[in-house]
């Protein structure tokens, strides 16, 4: 059976979830082999042979910390000629969509990003994409070369899968032009506990009804009682009431959890283009009339000062 | 000498336009009007800026698409840029990201750079990898997705904020940059501005002047095939109540019903 490459993103070993549901995608197209660059192999390796790794290839160098990029190219560059596979797969993170778009110029192959749904074709594995703010859903193959995709999180469900999980030392030689940015300083964001926006199952988002930063503690309840990520809208952020790395949206971040509610959030096109894709949708929104409510699921329409308090004493008190 | 710039822009359908596909599954540009992807315009904001602080630099603005696409760079022009570059050929009709990259790297090549400006993705393939594609073509340094720019005596600096890091990234020229929305707010064409654009020169350029042969692009020569393209069946409506003291409640029903709480 072909082998496909899986790009294992990690913080030194903890192997983050979009990962586990690259694996279980993998299996669909042939024998998934997970690459691990940096630190923490051994952590990973039983947690991605667990869901259905091969092998694991490793390698540890210094530049992959001291420069941009380009050295992580290499290194996969090399697992792709020691295994020949039939695709590589990369979670569709900023960093992991760069390392997809150069490795692809270096093989020759084309990419598809972004993908929310992969399967087995006959002429190589064909992508599901949703594209025009989630108004049309695509499906393609890569026609040139060893496919290279990039999934977006939420994708699929990491399924365990036990397999062997043979760990391999790969052999990486990083080029002197992948040393081209270096970097200088790396500030470790604060962590607010909460899951991380693009991975997290529920989003609570909140917008220009937010009406003010003092005011998002009340988003910030909501979902910490369900577990949730914050999300913000473009006008929530362009005001300054909560941070760019939060924003959800065509300029900000894409998301596509299981729950998506939107607080004080019109729903302009903008933001329907980060968020549609959301498995359920509800919105709390004072204005009936609000764009919003043609996508929800579930809609309320209320003043969210009084709803969404309510809510999460609701939730608080059923969980226990 | 010279800080030769050359800022990346692409024409885009406007997202609040009714954006569909054509027959042969490529973006249909006739039924939307198009425009200057606004993230491209925080890449020419950017480029402007870096020319101000300089002593002597020159921005090229860079397009690859069809006749409208002027457009794209006539905006650009009026925000201050020196002059443009529009590649155009029957041929491109469908050109994936990898074909796009490759024209615009010769392009690039033969325009002569020290700096390329590009935005952090477009507004309608939303892919992101333009820039990374780039600097690989052109092996030159990446310098992606900052947040801030800066240029000195032949090297830039930039911010990239990251997901869990913010770093800070330095590379010499010449170099491949993005920029987000973040890198600040792009300024407005003034009047002056409008019709200044109407003389600087635009140069018109197709695949024989760069030397691309017409199967390495276009629809033929893509990567990567469209086989499908379907219009999302529209949400089932939802229930949608109003709130009379029981909003709260009757939506935590909701989610435990749903299996949520």
């Amino acid at each position: 059976m072909a082998e496909v490459l899986v790009y294992v993103d990690h913080v030194d070993g903890a192997v983050r979830k979009p990962t586990l549901e690259l694996l279980t995608l993998a299996r669909r197209i042939g024998e998934p082999v997970a690459v691990h660059l940096g630190a923490g192999a051994d952590t990973a390796a039983p947690v991605l042979a667990e869901h259905g790794a091969v092998k694991v290839l490793t390698a540890d160098a210094p530049e992959f910390t001291e420069y941009l990029v380009a050295p992580k190219v290499d290194a996969l560059q090399a697992a792709y000629e020691a295994v020949s596979p039939a695709a590589v797969l990369l979670p569709s993170s900023v960093e992991g969509k760069e390392i997809a778009a150069r490795l692809a110029v270096r093989i020759g192959s084309g990419i598809i990003t972004d993908a929310v749904d992969l399967e087995a074709g006959d002429e190589g594995p064909v992508a599901t994409q949703s594209v025009f703010a989630a108004s049309f859903t695509t499906k393609s193959r890569v026609s040139k070369g060893t496919p290279v995709i990039t999934v977006k999180p939420n994708s699929a469900a990491p399924e365990a899968a036990p397999a062997a999980g043979t760990v391999e030392q790969l052999a990486v030689t990083v080029a002197d032009s992948s040393k081209g940015t270096k970097i200088v300083s790396r500030t470790p964001r604060e962590s607010t506990g909460r899951p991380e926006l693009t991975e997290a199952a529920i989003v609570v988002s909140g917008g220009r009804g937010v009406n003010g930063a003092e005011n998002f503690p009340l988003i910030e309840a909501l979902a910490d009682s369900l577990g949730a990520a914050v999300g913000a809208s473009r006008a929530a952020v362009d005001a300054g009431w909560y941070p760019h790395t939060n924003q959800v949206g065509q300029t900000g971040k894409s998301v596509s959890p299981q729950l998506y509610i939107a607080a004080g959030i019109s729903g302009a096109i903008q933001h329907r283009a980060g968020m549609q894709t959301s498995k359920t949708i509800v919105a709390i929104n004072k204005d009936a009339e609000a764009p919003i409510f043609d996508l929800v699921d579930y809609g309320v329409v209320g003043d969210l000062f009084d709803v969404v308090p309510a809510l999460t004493e609701e939730v608080k008190s059923r969980k226990g | 000498m010279s800080l030769r710039i050359v800022v990346c822009v692409k024409y885009v359908p406007d997202a609040t336009g009714d954006r569909h596909f054509a027959e042969d599954l490529t973006v249909d540009r006739d039924d939307v009007d198009g425009l200057l992807s606004e993230l491209d315009e925080y890449a020419v904001e950017q480029a402007l800026q870096i020319k101000e602080a300089a002593d002597d630099a020159e921005i090229t603005v860079l397009t690859v698409g069809p006749e409208d696409a002027s457009d794209a760079l006539r905006k650009a022009l009026s925000m201050g840029a020196d002059k443009g570059v529009h590649v155009e050929d029957d041929d491109l009709h469908g050109t994936d990201a990898l074909g796009t990259s490759l024209v615009l790297a010769k392009a690039i090549e033969k325009t002569g750079y020290d700096l390329v400006v590009c935005g952090m993705a477009s507004t309608d393939g939303s892919m992101g990898v333009l820039p990374a594609l780039l600097a690989e073509r052109l092996n030159v340094p990446q310098v992606t997705q900052l947040s801030a720019v800066s240029v000195e005596n032949g090297v830039v600096k930039g911010r990239r904020d990251g997901d869990t890091a913010s770093e800070q990234l330095e590379a010499s020229l010449p170099a491949v940059v993005s920029v987000t929305d973040q890198s600040g707010e792009a300024r407005y064409p003034s009047f002056k501005g409008i019709m200044a654009a109407k003389k600087k020169p635009v140069e018109t350029l197709d695949l024989e002047d760069l030397e691309i042969e017409a199967d390495e692009v276009g629809l033929e020569g893509a990567w990567t095939k469209v086989e499908d393209a379907a219009e999302r069946p529209a949400r089932t409506a939802g229930t949608v109540v109003k709130d009379e003291g029981e909003g709260g409640k009757q939506l935590a029903e909701y989610l435990a019903g749903q299996k949520f709480i």
